[in-house]
């Protein structure tokens, strides 16, 4: 029986079957999910910010989708999996609250980290074959290292496979 | 006026806001407690310097469902507060609001939400007229926006406008307790100079 490995906010792992990975409560974030079918390497990346560059205090790198989405990429590969194999889900990216005017910016961060995320992906040359963005609720997701399945859970929703 | 990060704010601010914390959070428990006539005290309330990571499980799992309503703050200073119930106090106080009976638990319909938004108006309007009376600043919050869901997701929201500057996120937590129990949380998040305001209004040298 494999493990169901959390990955928190801000953070980043990968794992092989049986082992599986999950993150709890993306609003805004992203949960970005990397597999490769073959060697059935999974990772999983929670981001909360779309870029490193355009902020300060920058030091933990899996806080942003540009800097986040590159290591767990080296991760994979370090751990066998093949650059022309990887391809990519995405869920998340969430407007928790329908705020507008001055504090709209930062409330909408969520399609900001949404749209980074494509992009750094698409720059690594990585096929982002599904995803699950934007609205107004949280999503709890789980990744699955057999298939590669990513599961997302809402309140009250129906279970979604994408 | 120097611009001071999360992280300079010493053991000596953080008294300075554990007192605005108290003040704020005492007058808002009053509102609540004049408004729906109940008895109501107050625990002291602990200000935290927490990591941004940690800040989704502050209330209990990241999987709960709480209610978190949030305000803009604007004028003299800039940024946004929230108030978080968790789903046991949220019903309790909406149901001392319609006057329906305390054991009703259905999901909450939009006359509910309404409710909902009023206390995070009234809760909030009371916290930051403390803060504004303290500081003789003048603090306007925006109309209330709420959300019921996995405190995960809520609590992105504050965990992402500090994450923008820090890795640590001040929260100030109050529990308001009545015979029945009510927990609350208040997060108060200052944007850019807002700080160094606040603190030099009380005048704290910064």
């Amino acid at each position: 029986m494999g493990q169901m490995i959390k990955v928190g906010m801000a953070d980043l792992k990968i794992c092989k079957p049986p082992d599986n990975l999950t993150t709890i409560g993306l609003g805004s974030c992203i949960g970005i999910a990397l597999y490769d079918p073959v060697t059935k390497v999974t990772g999983l990346a929670h981001i909360m910010l779309p870029d490193s560059t355009a902020i300060r205090n920058n030091s933990n790198i899996a806080k942003f989708a540009d800097t986040g989405i590159q290591k767990l990429y080296d991760d994979m590969i370090a751990a066998g999996a093949s650059k022309t194999r990887i391809v990519a889900k995405i869920a998340g990216g969430a407007k928790m609250f329908a705020m507008s005017g001055a504090n709209a910016s930062t409330i909408n961060v969520g399609e900001k980290n949404a749209q980074a995320s494509r992009d750094k992906l698409k720059q690594l040359g990585i096929r982002l074959i599904s995803e699950d963005c934007g609205l107004n609720f949280g999503r709890t997701v789980e990744l699955y290292s057999e298939d590669g399945s990513y599961l997302i859970k809402a309140v009250g929703k129906d279970v979604k496979t994408i | 006026m120097s611009d001071i990060s999360v992280e300079e704010i010493n053991d000596k601010y953080i008294d300075v806001l554990k007192e605005i914390g108290n003040i704020g959070a005492g007058n808002a428990t009053t509102a609540i407690a004049n408004m729906l006539s109940l008895k109501v005290d107050m625990s002291v309330p602990m200000v935290d310097l927490t990591p941004v990571e940690k800040i989704g499980s502050i209330i209990g799992s990241e999987e709960d469902i709480i209610v978190g309503i949030m305000l803009g703050v604007e004028t003299d200073i800039t940024g946004s507060m929230m108030f978080l119930l968790d789903l046991p106090s949220a019903h309790h106080l909406v149901n001392r609001m319609m006057m329906r009976d305390p054991e009703y638990m259905e999901d909450f319909d939009e006359m509910d939400l309404s409710a909902v938004k009023e206390i995070g108006n009234i809760i909030a309007g009371a916290y930051l007229n403390a803060l504004s009376g303290l500081t003789n600043l003048t603090i306007t919050p925006t109309i209330p926006y709420v959300a019921v869901d996995m405190a995960g997701a809520i609590l992105s929201v504050p965990a992402i406008q500090f994450g923008m500057v820090s890795d640590n996120a001040l929260i100030i937590k109050t529990e308001i307790g009545d015979d029945l129990g009510i927990s609350g949380y208040f997060i108060l998040m200052p944007e850019g100079d807002s700080y160094a305001k606040i603190l030099s209004a009380l005048g704290v040298p910064i």
